[in-house]
């Protein structure tokens, strides 16, 4: 099967009901993104499918065929998910960083679709776990990004 | 440049793809040509493996500088931490401490866990393991000899080469200067030289004077922040090696069961990708091509288990008994008869109590939690050529996981080769637990297979074998007089603390652990009985941050808070006066309700029309103190924790920064707790593996937090764990505040709330 992946075409041998993070991790070997719950509970292996942000521990291979998938290792491509990964390290946003590709997916997808989101709109987007506790941290970041006052911390 | 000395084969080989920690300034020197991890690229004197051995032999940990530092022609440090980074910022607090006496720009560090070995035994001087809010605060005075006597080094060597004495020279950050001839020589020209030299005596270096300090003190910024918001960072699940093949795993429902037999092993062993199908102790596992085949096929595997016989106590784990319920089992804690062991005892409670004209009476609980750290567990292990083992796995203590393995396999420690990748999490998940790490599975099935294998639990897997915070009872009792003042208190705990949980009960001794949060308060209350009424739980218990704190101080609090409400006082009040010699807490006590805009219990309407209460609670953690208070609301039947205030006295301090973002953390990790989380058994299982029935907290239950530092001076404390105990009951005050109902328990998601 031919998977397009960060601008690229791959050739991956894998059943089309594999899930496209093990086809991203294992065949392709690209482990920015990350393994956390397999059940689209934690959204730690959030990526973009034609700029939609989908849980790829839950999307079958098949379903993206023809279709075009961003890891985290293509985000800085893109300028929005550069300002995004700017404000991230700007705001120090990070503890130990294992759902924090994930959290970038997200608000690069939220920015893209809604440049300047509401703060119900960045509540309904961001909403990937982060045992660390970053939320706030992740509020002020896409806050930047947005150029949004954000209400007084 | 010169080299790190270490185990050479410790350094042999990294996964293929990326090294273990590699920062993005390793990757583009890594790049650029100059091999970050591989070693063998040598700029100083080479290391002859004698020399190494001799040295090892006799170290005093922490002060053998070359196998601490590496410093590169580009004047990049390379640093070997001896804890590991996982996510509590220590990566860079090190390179802030040994960066200011080496005096050398923090930023400029690389930094990496270091490989096992007796120069990292830097905790006390004489252990290594990253935990108990150490890190910093015992390690603190030698990183920065270590640092100073890089620097002297340096100023040595720069002596020979400019021909001056080392007494006209100074430095510069990252160069020795010579201002009488207006020359500088940089650290990386002279790392050569500078760290063949022997090391100074350690008396014999000058640490620089604090008030002088460049970056201790100072929000300096975190070096893992751009590998960490890009995806480069690498964990332990992330590591590859050539020619290695995936494993999945699944466990017997109930521990100690073994394998009988497996129905359909050839019809498994005939599924895409499958190697090999495998038994082990309490589990079968797949070995496959990929991750995912494994997966599928080890679920697919239908097995016959044995109840678990006499061998299963040998192995030092517990026989999960059939019928066990969590919901039983916190019934017999609370009604266990006894009143314990005394572990602290002051006047005569026992006599207070017996005669005071109002006494209070209630029986509190904590809860079974999971770790839940997003990072499944797994290990990557390779037997090599030359016997050696290598092995990637999330850890918190690479000496006695390598002495374990050792033991186990029988291989001299030496050819035990752990690498400590960075943790995706760790919050005390990843000590040496039997039966809850992988290790020991994915070393049988490299031997098995001969070929080197990764294995990944799933997170259902994880849950299945995490080991948890236990779960207590405590019953407690207060006095009152005629003021409403408390004049005695009285608790039992019925209860098994994590250490004696891990390394057995002791009947002649008490596990602090256990009531660290009960003991340990300084309220000035005049007669007091803590005590332990010990009683082994059927589980495999953990730490979890804040160890016995995560629940102590809400139990007792919160108690507090019912005695001052049986005397009609204030609850910040009360505490105010039952620290009025206590200067100390005092002020931080003080500090929260400032930063509150002044204490106000409530219940008052908010200009949302919400109705609010506050709720206060304080803590005594891992030597530092903290104080905070919670505001809470109702909304359709669901606690809502608007702001949270927390002031921390960690008496003095390295980086603000990472602080206030340990202090977030915590306050998340106490609120989840107090929230959301319970680990539930009923008959002989955990009724949730996944986190739809073992919730934590999302972002939209996440407070606004408030942290302010309090820096007294005194003795340097924790900073990892501490936030966290005074959380819980500070919320559940709050709660107990706006709705009468007086809570007793975690979490609160148990309770009904009118609207």
């Amino acid at each position: 099967m031919q998977l397009q992946i960060n601008n690229k075409t791959h050739e991956v041998d894998a059943d089309g009901d594999t899930p496209l993070l093990w086809v991203i991790r294992d065949n392709l070997g690209m482990t920015g993104t990350k393994y956390g719950c397999g059940l689209a509970q934690c959204g730690a292996c959030s990526v973009l499918v034609d700029g939609e942000i989908v849980r790829s521990c839950v999307t079958p291979l098949d379903s993206v065929i023809g279709r075009s998938v961003t890891t985290i290792e293509a985000i800085e491509t893109d300028p929005v998910g550069k300002a995004v990964v700017a404000a991230w390290v700007n705001h120090q946003v990070p503890q130990c960083g294992y759902c924090q590709s994930g959290q970038v997916m997200a608000a690069t997808a939220l920015l893209k679709q809604t440049p300047n989101p509401t703060e119900d709109d960045i509540a309904a987007a961001m909403v990937n776990l982060c045992r660390c506790g970053t939320y706030n941290f992740i509020k002020t970041a896409v806050n930047e990004v947005a150029g949004r006052k954000e209400a007084s911390l | 440049m010169n080299e790190i000395l270490r185990h050479p084969s410790a350094e042999a080989e990294l996964p293929t793809g990326a090294p273990v920690n590699m920062s993005r300034r390793g990757f583009l020197l890594g790049s650029a040509g100059v091999a970050a991890g591989a070693l063998v690229i040598g700029f100083g004197l080479p290391v002859g493996t004698a020399r190494a051995q001799d040295a090892a032999a006799k170290v005093a940990p922490g002060t053998r500088v070359p196998a601490f530092l590496e410093i590169r022609p580009d004047n990049t440090a390379r640093l070997m931490s001896p804890f590991v980074e996982g996510g509590q910022g220590v990566f860079t607090a090190m390179a802030q401490i040994v960066g200011e006496e080496l005096d050398m720009d923090p930023q400029s560090f690389v930094v990496e866990n270091a490989p096992t070995g007796p120069d990292y035994l830097v905790v006390f001087g004489k252990m290594r393991i990253t935990g108990g809010s150490m890190s910093v605060r015992t390690s603190y005075d030698t990183m920065r000899h270590l640092g100073a006597s890089a620097r002297a080094m340096m100023i040595e060597a720069a002596a020979t080469r400019l021909g001056v004495p080392a007494a006209e020279l100074t430095t510069e950050p990252g160069q020795v200067v010579h201002a009488a001839s207006s020359r500088k020589v940089s650290y990386g020209e002279l790392a050569g030289d500078a760290l063949n030299l022997p090391v100074p005596a350690a008396d014999s270096v000058k640490l620089r004077d604090p008030s002088q300090f460049r970056w201790i003190g100072k929000p300096v910024k975190r070096l893992d922040m751009y590998d960490k918001s890009t995806g480069r960072a690498i964990y332990g699940i992330d590591t590859k090696v050539d020619g290695m093949l995936h494993a999945a795993v699944q466990h017997a429902p109930r521990l100690g069961m073994t394998v009988a037999s497996i129905r359909n092993e050839d019809v498994v062993k005939a599924m895409k990708g499958v190697h090999s199908v495998h038994k082990l102790d309490g589990a079968v596992a797949v070995v496959a091509e990929r991750w995912w085949n494994a997966k599928r096929a080890v679920e697919a595997l239908q097995v016959q288990w044995n109840e678990a016989g006499a061998e299963a106590k040998g192995k030092g784990i517990r026989v999960m008994p059939a019928d066990f319920s969590t919901a039983a089992f916190a019934d017999r804690l609370a009604k266990e008869p006894g009143a314990g062991k005394d572990a602290e005892k002051e006047g005569d409670a026992a006599g207070v109590l017996a005669s005071a004209k109002t006494v209070v009476s209630a029986t509190y609980h904590s809860q079974y939690l999971h770790h839940a750290q997003l990072e499944p567990p797994s290990t990557l292990a390779r037997f090599n050529d030359d016997g050696s083992l290598d092995l990637w796995m999330p850890n918190q203590a690479p000496e006695m996981f390598q002495a374990d393995i050792a033991k186990m396999t029988g291989l001299d420690a030496s050819k035990v080769n752990v690498h400590s990748p960075l943790l995706g999490g760790f919050f005390g998940r990843h000590f040496l637990y039997k039966s809850a790490n992988p290790y020991p599975q994915a070393i049988q099935l490299a031997k098995e297979t001969g070929k080197p294998i990764k294995l990944i639990w799933t997170r259902e897997e994880e849950f299945l074998r995490d080991p948890m915070r236990p779960m207590a009872a405590v019953r407690f009792r207060g006095a009152l007089d005629e003021t409403g003042m408390p004049i005695a208190i009285e608790a039992i705990s019925v209860c098994e603390g994590p250490t004696e949980g891990i390394s057995g009960h002791n009947p002649d001794k008490m596990d602090p652990t256990a009531l660290e949060g009960l003991t340990g308060k300084d309220y000035a209350i005049p007669n007091k009985r803590i005590a332990q009424l010990y009683v082994e739980n059927p589980t495999m218990l953990a730490y979890w941050r804040s160890v016995g704190n995560s629940m102590n101080d809400f139990l007792y609090e919160s108690f507090l808070d019912e005695l001052a409400d049986k005397g009609g006082q204030d609850p910040y009040e009360l505490r105010l006066k039952l620290l009025k010699d206590n200067p100390r807490l005092s002020n931080l006590l003080k500090a929260a309700g400032e930063m509150s805009g002044g204490w106000k219990r409530g219940p008052y309407t908010a200009a949302d029309g919400t109705r609010r209460a506050r709720g206060v609670g304080m803590a005594s953690p891992f030597g530092s103190y903290t104080a905070a208070i919670a505001e809470v609301s109702i909304k359709a039947g669901e606690i809502v924790v608007h702001e949270v205030w927390e002031a921390i006295d960690p008496g003095s301090i390295v980086n603000p920064a990472i602080i206030d973002a340990q202090i977030q953390s915590a306050v998340a990790l106490g609120l989840s707790q107090v929230l959301l989380e319970e680990a539930v058994y009923e008959k002989g299982v955990p009724v949730a593996r996944n986190y739809d029935l073992y919730p934590i907290l999302p972002p939209s239950r996440m407070p606004r937090v408030h942290a302010r530092i309090v820096e007294s001076g005194e003795k340097m404390g924790g900073i990892g764990e501490p936030g966290l105990p005074a959380i819980p009951p500070a919320v559940a005050n709050a709660v107990s505040t706006l709705t009468g109902q007086r809570i007793r328990s975690m979490p609160l998601s148990h309770y009904t709330f009118e609207a």
